[in-house]
């Protein structure tokens, strides 16, 4: 954003512009140039951002409805569902909205994980970006309780007490978050308050996201890097502009089949059923978009070990741009990793299904070799592959393969054919 | 040279502020942490009393102490000899039937799984005691974890018989 010599036309923007550059800014976001092979799967940060101020748009007018008080809050939401104008509508579009959100976040994740996104000199968007996801996941988990259902209940009481693993401290810690001996008002009032605050949070980080994103600029398919501007890179308005709605609005098609044709279907319906301290439902289940995490918590039998292991599974991805070794970014020039790729992909979504199934038997062994899998790619396979791995040969530019000139036609030829 | 490397009045100005600072930082940090500790009104709460007149032999109440559910159970014959006949030296949390239920026909827990916080299940599991749904722990008819996640066996309150039909718990 250095190197920006723009002179607004107006005289009135020239005078503000000079005290508050946000007309450079304006004209910075416009031009921003962007590779121009970008797919599809790179529209998935537009998304999200929609995904975000939705969230908080409907949150907020929820919250004029809503009570949070361990009496009232399960008839509150009922009051919104059956009274308030439109109050169903704004609660499915929240509630669907959580998942959408989830959704988005995954394939944004996974798109990063194929195309290498996470490398130098991208590590610090990376991070900011398993922040953001961290944050979502503790505000989701917040935001399910509200409604104080069995399942909202039984979740926080589950959820919180991971941190009665910590030893020596755990009960002081687990005291300390309720707010009480258990799971009750005290919680509730807290979650509502915390539930509130990260979003904005999360709005700051993107910002930071965003801006970590526009110094060394996007990554693209081939993950090379790019002159810019260049004829390898557009302006982002209104090329990718254009494309990221138009892949919205697909989204958009998706988004609104759950909220008006199945809105519980992702949800849990004891969650139906009025909070009740002393009645823990049959089986408990989490959200869907954190059953991975969970069945990684229950392949281990013992209970601090379990929590471990569930917040490694988290933190190991913050350090992934210094366990993938390889120089190369892209998977299409990585062909081991290409297919590891999706064992990996198959391994998560295996886990996120056992993650819903009883811990007991088959799917307990399922869960536990899919866990140390999902460890083993991460921790062994990663930081040797790159130093062992022979890759293809990386273009020049993005045009090269295409106008020629590459120093390995056959690879040119093979992508022709693919 | 030797003259930097002498502690001068500065760095104990420096110094000093700094660690003023810090408790200051505390001091204010403190309340606000402490703030989301169990208050008053919850403390306030802490014992609750129990009419067990009507409990017939083999059968349990779960009633609510400071939020958590407590099983009174009124135990069997069989229950107790159970109890109280298992080699010590085979139980993941080695705990003798006779310290957790003094009055051997009178066993009150809390009714809370020691993995994460669920209710179990009375009269079931494999040992006939309590089984957890939530990941799978079975507890004998001492409430002691025999088998699955959980680390400890289920806890006992303070309680005590205020009469022959009143327990008082906390």
């Amino acid at each position: 954003m250095s190197d920006h010599n723009y002179v607004p036309s107006s005289k009135l923007g020239k005078w503000f512009n000079d005290r508050l550059p946000l007309l450079t800014l304006a004209d910075h976001l416009k031009e921003y140039p962007t590779p121009k092979n970008l797919n599809y799967w790179w529209t998935f940060g537009g998304i999200l951002t929609f995904c975000l101020i939705t969230q908080i748009i409907t949150g907020i007018v929820l919250g004029m409805h809503y009570v949070a008080h361990a009496d009232l809050a399960f008839d509150s939401v009922e009051h919104i569902m059956r009274d308030v104008n439109y109050g169903w509508l704004i609660r499915y579009v929240h509630a669907n909205g959580a998942s959408m959100f989830f959704l988005a976040v995954y394939i944004h994740i996974f798109r990063s994980l194929y195309y290498g996104s996470y490398k130098a000199p991208r590590e610090v968007i990376w991070i900011i970006g398993m922040i953001i996801y961290l944050l979502m996941m503790m505000t989701a988990f917040m935001g399910y309780v509200l409604p104080w259902g069995q399942m909202s209940f039984w979740g926080a009481t589950v959820i919180t007490n991971l941190f009665s693993a910590v030893p020596f401290f755990g009960e002081g810690i687990t005291n300390w978050l309720w707010g009480g001996y258990a799971v009750d008002n005290p919680t509730l009032t807290r979650f509502f308050s915390l539930h509130y605050l990260l979003p904005f949070l999360i709005v700051g980080l993107v910002v930071l996201h965003i801006w970590a994103l526009h110094v060394p600029g996007n990554n693209n398919p081939i993950g090379i890097d790019l002159k810019k501007p260049s004829k390898d890179t557009v302006p982002f308005h209104p090329y990718i502009v254009i494309k990221d709605m138009f892949a919205l609005l697909l989204f958009l098609i998706v988004f609104a089949f759950f909220v008006f044709y199945s809105p519980n279907i992702l949800g849990h319906s004891d969650n139906y059923i009025e909070a009740n301290p002393l009645v823990t439902p049959a089986h408990i289940v989490p959200e869907w978009y954190l059953l991975p995490f969970y069945a990684i918590l229950r392949s281990v039998p013992d209970k601090l070990l379990g929590v471990v292991a569930m917040f490694a599974s988290i933190f190991i991805l913050v350090i992934l741009p210094w366990l993938d070794t390889s120089k190369i970014r892209s998977a299409i020039f990585r062909p081991i990793y290409k297919q590891l790729y999706w064992i990996l992909v198959l391994d998560v979504l295996v886990l996120g299904y056992m993650g819903a199934m009883p811990a007991e038997g088959t799917y307990l062994l399922i869960a536990r070799v899919a866990t140390a899998y999902y460890f083993i790619h991460f921790l062994v396979i990663l930081p040797l592959l790159g130093k062992r791995e022979k890759t293809l040969t990386v273009p020049l530019s993005i045009t090269e393969p295409v106008l020629g000139g590459s120093p390995n036609p056959q690879m040119v030829k093979k992508k022709e054919i693919d | 040279m030797s003259d930097e490397k002498k502690v001068q009045r500065r760095d104990f100005i420096f110094t000093a502020s700094y660690a003023l600072g810090a408790v200051g930082v505390g001091a204010v940090v403190w309340p606000l942490i402490d703030q989301m500790n169990p208050d008053r009104s919850v403390k306030a709460l802490a014992s609750t009393e129990v009419d067990v007149s009507s409990l017939e032999p083999g059968k349990s109440i779960t009633v609510l102490w400071r939020g958590k559910p407590v099983f009174i159970r009124r135990r069997t014959q069989e229950e107790i000899d159970e109890a109280r006949n298992v080699n010590i030296e085979d139980l993941p949390h080695p705990e003798k039937d006779e310290d957790r239920a003094k009055n051997p026909e009178w066993l009150v827990m809390l009714g809370i799984c020691t993995h994460l916080g669920c209710v179990p299940l009375g009269d079931k599991g494999e040992y006939n005691g309590w089984f957890c749904p939530c990941h799978g722990s079975h507890y004998d008819t001492s409430g002691r974890i025999r088998k699955g996640p959980a680390p400890t066996n289920m806890e006992i309150p303070k309680y005590e018989f205020v009469n022959s039909n009143t327990i008082k718990i906390g």
